[in-house]
């Protein structure tokens, strides 16, 4: 089992969740993050005061699949997600060593 | 949190308590004294078969315009508290509330007790009222025109004591605000009023006598407060984080930018009362004036939205809130001596001047988290010198120059009181929070609760 993290910009998660839903992805959870990267921040201005934003917001969505289904998810993930343009995101996968279903107590895939 | 004491407060509130009994006491004796010779012509007869006469109706409808205009006022309390809490910091946003809420409240009974006697009392010398407190001249068949007059002057005592509020915002003490409150509108208000519109009751202040034109407070209200407001933004101090030490200008953006605009449509609306109310009748007049209250509304707007956008490349939301707010205040001293096209023009240069006042008042390292200094003491003396230069019956260096000295009284006699007050106030209860409290938020340490408890408020300052 492996588990999928994206750092995505939050416009695109209606796309990118139903592209994964189609090819079978039953679960993820999402969560609002800041952070930068190449694209760094960017300033605004206040009242006359130029300030900078240096963390931009993001989503980061993570999913734990069977290890066979990563590269279909992985290149999901990279047409639903991408415009393009600087600041798109990051993909990163790890290994899992354990899930359970807390209800029932399933685990392992069967918990997935 | 702090601690529990009882402090300061018991000489607080005997204070409070001398002050009503003192009320009490010169109510009852003045009743006494007006009871026999009670002002019968002016009360209403019982209907005739006929109906009322013209000038009953007349009356009654000076009555209801009044009322509605100083419902209209009261409400700019609501507008303000908007404008302030969302120019700020969410962690301050109940301290914002508070101070709104409580000036009104201190203010209607400071002014009750002694603000509405100096302001509008039998004035000998032409500076300040000598009676009338407790509004102790109301016997019990008198004239009811007076409950009128002085729920239509208590809320514009309030507007004046409320535009502090924004510029010390976020770093005050609310003790002090509160001690504060109590005095601009017992007697740093009322004072200056009586010099400008004394005349209005029983006074006759030196300033009208002159020729002084300010027909609904552009200097009364608006500078008075915007001045008061810059001598406790002076002595407080800039908010932490404000001001690099290379002395470049930090933003603190505001929490709520939607809240601000709400705030600002309101007090356009209740400035609708404000100027056209201040007729205190119900005749003709209010049209032009509300006419020329919204064109200077409408060019502050744009006019600062281009300032803005020459110069930070942006149509900046705030400033032209604040541009609209500036126009207003402009307005409201030549609101019923100048022509409709004269008001775009006056509002059009206070927006522009509002923008660069805001600019300058950051240069010089005065932090006005809103820009009430700009909005209210800069526009308010800049609409009142506006109102000779665009008077409808033309020019005069005599006009502008009695307009300069009412101005100039204003910036004296406020820098004086307020500025002795907000010093003693700094010298004794302490005028400004400690480092820990403004950096968690005044919300938490001063009132030990949260505008809003169910949202984490994180923030890298």
């Amino acid at each position: 089992m492996k588990k999928i993290e994206a750092i995505i910009k939050p416009f695109r998660l209606d796309e990118v969740k139903n592209a994964l839903q189609e090819i079978g992805v039953s679960g993820m959870t999402v969560t609002e993050v800041k952070g930068f990267g190449r694209q760094k921040g960017h300033t605004e201005i206040y009242r006359g005061a130029e300030y900078v934003v240096d963390f931009v917001p993001k989503l980061k969505m993570e999913m734990t699949v069977a290890a066979d289904m990563v590269p279909a998810v992985v290149e999901k993930i990279l047409t639903s997600a991408r415009t393009g343009k600087i600041g798109d995101g990051k993909i990163f996968v790890y290994d899992v060593e354990e899930v359970v279903r807390i209800r029932t107590g399933e685990r392992g895939r069967e918990a997935l | 949190m702090t601690r529990f004491t009882f402090g300061k407060w018991p000489l607080i509130l005997c204070f409070f308590a001398a002050l009503l009994l003192a009320g009490g006491t010169t109510a009852v004796g003045m009743a006494d004294e007006t009871a026999p010779p009670a002002v019968q012509e002016d009360t209403v007869a019982a209907p005739s078969p006929e109906g009322p006469t013209p000038g009953e109706v007349q009356k009654n409808l000076d009555f209801v315009w009044t009322m509605v205009a100083a419902f209209l006022v009261f409400f700019m309390q609501a507008g303000f508290a908007m404008v302030e809490s969302g120019f700020t910091r969410a962690k301050n946003a109940v301290n914002i509330m508070m101070k709104n809420l409580m000036d009104f409240s201190v203010g209607s009974i400071a002014f009750l007790a002694l603000g509405f006697g100096l302001m509008f009392g039998t004035s000998p010398t032409g500076w300040f009222g000598t009676d009338g407190f407790f509004l102790s001249d109301f016997g019990k068949d008198a004239d009811k025109w007076l409950y009128a007059f002085w729920m239509f002057q208590v809320v514009f005592a309030a507007t004046a004591a409320t535009i502090v509020s924004g510029a010390m915002a976020e770093r005050t003490k609310f003790s002090a605000y509160l001690i504060y409150s109590a005095v601009i509108t017992a007697l740093i208000y009322p004072v200056f009023g009586s010099w400008a519109w004394g005349s209005l009751h029983h006074g006759n202040g030196w300033l009208e006598k002159l020729g002084f034109i300010d027909f609904a407070g552009s200097t009364v209200v608006h500078s008075v407060g915007g001045w008061a407001a810059l001598w406790g933004a002076i002595i407080l101090g800039p908010r932490m984080g404000r001001y690099a030490k290379d002395g470049k200008v930090m933003a603190i953006p505001g929490h709520n930018i939607p809240m601000a605009a709400l705030g600002v449509f309101i007090l356009w609306f209740g400035w609708f009362g404000f100027n056209p109310g201040s007729t205190t009748a119900g005749n003709p007049d209010i049209a032009r004036i509300a006419v020329n209250t919204n064109l200077a509304a409408a060019a502050g707007a744009i006019a600062s939205l281009l300032t803005a956008w020459a110069i930070f490349k942006k149509p900046d939301g705030a400033m032209s809130l604040n541009g609209v707010l500036a126009g207003l205040v402009a307005i409201t001293s030549p609101c019923a001596t100048v022509t409709p096209m004269a008001s775009v023009y006056i509002g059009g240069i206070a927006g522009v001047v509002v923008v660069l006042s805001v600019l300058f008042f950051d240069r010089i390292r005065i932090d006005d988290p809103v820009g009430a200094i700009s909005v209210h003491g800069v526009c308010g003396a800049l609409g009142t010198l506006l109102a000779a230069v665009f008077h409808e019956e033309g020019f005069t260096m005599a006009r502008l120059g009695v307009q300069a000295l009412g101005v100039a009284a204003a910036f004296a006699w406020v820098s004086v009181t307020a500025g002795i007050l907000f010093f003693l106030l700094k010298k004794t209860v302490g005028l400004r929070v400690s480092e820990e409290e403004e950096m968690d938020g005044l919300d938490y340490h001063e009132h030990g609760n949260a505008a809003y408890p169910n949202f984490q408020l994180v923030e890298k300052r």
